[in-house]
């Protein structure tokens, strides 16, 4: 995974599997990778992605079983709400660059509807 | 937190120049430490006396609550950023000399990490390259079993390859009982697994702190913090 190094990396790695988790690569209730796993895949500090479990489990996105590891909530609603929160920060983003570039609300939505439907 | 070395002080006079002039550094155990410095400013100064190579002319270094001496030397591992071996050896005699010269030094672990680096016992130091010889130098200091290993430029001259297999064996050894210094100038390919950074500029400690602190406090990665303090 790239990471960009202006954001803290334990918030990457938090969203990195909030994303897999929206997109169901991982399954609500499975077992997420052991700190050393990741640590080593992502080729980080295993203090980082220690930091970024404990973040997922204050958020209760993830929980962990003393002597079994961490599991992904069952939680469907929060799942849900993961889903909802990313997209928002997708929408803002587009909405702040395009604000940027000089475009009115109605403009933004009529330039999107067209796209969407395939028009330009 | 316990910390496996406190530096108050510390000051390195060569004649008239000044190595280290009043360096203040604390490593808390079970860290990764980047001491991040240009060419010149008292990296590797600081790394010997830590090592117990070089005296300090004042101030005081602890290691594990002791000054340097014997004991210091045993439970600190040092992968210098030049060639120690002799040109006569093979990997596996250099291994073996290892084993003699160090008390904590797992051999089995060893082997598992040439390994890993892909390297042939059997092959002569004389005909490694560049890469392959800091493959060598690291695998021989991560098999020891130390409380600090200091890591002189551990990826200079390496391919980006070796350079990935290199940070996995890193990130591989640390341990909770036991902290790393790495010193480095290529610091976006090593940042991500710094816990902590210390810049080092004419001697002195001129900014420290935790790795991610920085990134939120800053808004910058540590690569473009070290541009910025030492531009």
């Amino acid at each position: 995974m790239k990471f960009d190094e202006n954001i803290p990396i334990y918030i990457q790695i938090m969203n990195y599997i909030k994303e897999r988790i929206i997109t169901e690569e991982l399954k609500k209730g499975e077992k997420l990778p052991s700190v050393r796993e990741l640590a080593e895949q992502m080729k980080v500090n295993p203090n980082t992605v220690q930091r970024a479990y404990q973040e997922l489990e204050r958020e209760n996105v993830a929980h962990s079983q003393r002597g079994l590891g961490r599991y992904i909530t069952e939680d469907e609603e929060k799942i849900k709400m993961l889903k909802s929160e990313m997209a928002s920060e997708f929408i803002n983003t587009f909405i702040k660059g395009m604000s940027k570039l000089g475009y009115t609300t109605e403009e933004i939505i009529d330039i999107l509807s067209k796209k969407l439907e395939g028009k330009c | 937190m316990e910390s496996i070395l406190k530096a108050s002080n510390l000051t390195k006079s060569y004649f008239r120049k000044k190595g280290l002039n009043n360096l203040d550094l604390e490593i808390p155990l079970g860290r990764i430490v980047g001491l991040l410095g240009p060419n010149g400013s008292g990296k590797t100064t600081f790394i010997k006396i830590a090592a117990g190579i070089l005296r300090h002319t004042s101030g005081e270094i602890k290691i594990d609550g002791q000054d340097s001496g014997v004991y210091t030397k045993s439970v600190v591992a040092y992968l210098p950023d030049v060639n120690f071996l002799y040109k006569w050896m093979k990997i596996k005699h250099a291994v073996k000399f290892y084993k003699d010269m160090f008390k904590d030094f797992d051999e089995n672990k060893c082997k598992e990490l040439l390994v890993f680096m892909d390297l042939d016992e059997n092959d002569k130091v004389t005909t490694l390259s560049k890469g392959m010889m800091e493959k060598l130098n690291l695998s021989l200091t991560l098999a020891r079993k130390a409380k600090l290993y200091i890591l002189d430029e551990p990826l200079g001259g390496v391919d980006p390859t070796a350079r990935e297999k290199i940070l996995n064996a890193i990130i591989d050894n640390c341990r909770e009982d036991s902290s790393m210094i790495v010193t480095t100038h290529l610091v976006n390919d090593i940042e991500r697994l710094f816990d902590d950074v210390a810049f080092i500029s004419e001697g002195k400690i001129v900014l420290q702190g935790n790795a991610e602190e920085l990134r939120i406090e800053k808004g910058k990665s540590i690569d473009e913090l070290y541009r910025e303090v030492f531009k």
